[in-house]
């Protein structure tokens, strides 16, 4: 039981953690809830589906398959991520200040509800599929048997789901004036995060060199497997022996972003009427 | 005719790339791995074969080498490994990680 809870704990706090800043991030987007919930249901969907296909996606692309899906699954979502951040440095300050105009804030609203509704329903898809198939590994192999699997299943989600909750919850005490700045921030480093562990899955399917690996092992100071550890990678992307490559595509990601961010509110200030 | 030879030239240096990649062969059976250590040269890709005799999904995982995979059910997955420095990597199967027996090392020499 307590394994089952330890590893649901560990994929429902990484895809709990990306829908609380999504949902913080999108704050004041009218019927975002409808778009969240949405994406939580397509994505739990697509985990049972990706779970039940995992041999035939395994023996796609001679073998790679798995690597490349979900390089394909992280791509998709860092580029929402990026689109979503940039757009809200031309959009933020109007956010923040209660959009006057109800009719325009829904219009400008209607790509960043495809994008959270995606980023929800990806991060559940690829945290869920892996839950599944482990669940359904647990219940069949051990003697504990199903009901043990269930229960602890359930409280792993529950402390996952609550360890999000707490951060939605500290960033709602963010004062309004910087609250989209930080929520600005969390989004820039998760999108880091993702294009870090998709440069290791290209790294795994033998398409990128590592270029060092491990370029360094802090794994004795903080083990991703620590509490710690395991919140500053799901916030972050800690890893305490990354490839080279992991953290050239996390530099050249932040750093693209960052500068689209700082582009578009400049040029977003000059082009305002 | 000249890129024809170079594809020619191309897919036989791809060919003993391959061909000079070592495999190595890991066996999941009752949650179990078989052999926990396998020994692979330092600072050189090679492969590892990993047989999931057990009808349920395992995961291959290692946090020191930056590996995770899903072997399905009765089926086999290869993963590619290296060039390692010298070093051991411990690496789990990922559904079964607590118990000693799902535990295994990648020994670099």
């Amino acid at each position: 039981m307590f394994a089952a809870a330890l590893i649901v704990f560990r994929e429902s706090l990484e895809a709990s953690l990306i829908i609380s800043i999504m949902v913080a991030a999108t704050r004041g987007i009218p019927q975002r809830a409808r778009w969240i919930i949405s994406g939580l249901l397509a994505g739990l969907v697509g985990a049972a589906l990706v779970a039940s296909s995992m041999e035939a996606i395994s023996n796609l692309a001679s073998g790679i398959g798995q690597e490349l899906f979900q390089v394909g699954v992280l791509t998709l979502a860092v580029g929402m991520l990026a689109w979503h951040n940039i757009w809200m440095s031309a959009h933020g300050r109007e956010m923040a200040a209660q959009a006057k105009n109800a009719a325009k804030a829904i219009n400008d609203g209607s790509r960043t509800r495809s994008v959270i509704f995606l980023v929800v329903a990806l991060a559940v898809l690829r945290e869920g599929s892996e839950t599944v198939l482990f669940l359904y590994s647990l219940a069949t192999s051990s003697e504990d048997g199903l009901r043990t699997t269930i229960t602890g299943g359930v409280s792993g989600l529950v402390a996952g789901v609550l360890v999000g909750a707490l951060l939605y919850a500290g960033l709602l005490r963010v004062p309004l004036r910087w609250f989209f700045s930080i929520t600005g921030i969390l989004v820039l480093l998760l999108a880091a995060s993702m294009a870090s562990q998709a440069a290791r899955f290209l790294i795994q399917a033998d398409l990128l060199p590592s270029l060092g690996a491990p370029l360094w092992d802090t794994s004795a100071v903080l083990s991703q497997s620590s509490a710690m550890g395991t919140l500053l990678h799901g916030l972050i992307g800690y890893d305490p022996q990354p490839a080279g490559m992991q953290l050239l595509f996390y530099v050249v990601v932040l750093v693209t972003i960052a500068s689209g961010m700082f582009w578009v509110s400049r040029h977003g200030q000059a082009v305002k009427k | 005719m000249k890129r024809l030879l170079s594809l020619v030239l191309l897919s036989f240096v791809v060919g003993q790339a391959m061909a000079a990649t070592e495999e190595f062969t890991l066996t999941i059976q009752n949650h179990a791995f078989a052999p926990k250590e396998i020994k692979i040269p330092a600072g050189k890709k090679v492969k590892l074969l990993v047989v999931n005799k057990d009808a349920t999904p395992a995961e291959f995982e290692s946090k020191p080498l930056g590996r995770e995979k899903v072997i399905a059910g009765n089926s086999s997955a290869t993963i590619n490994l290296g060039p390692l420095k010298p070093g051991r990597y411990p690496f789990v199967e990922e559904y079964h990680e607590t118990e000693a027996a799902a535990q295994g090392t990648i020994v670099v020499e």
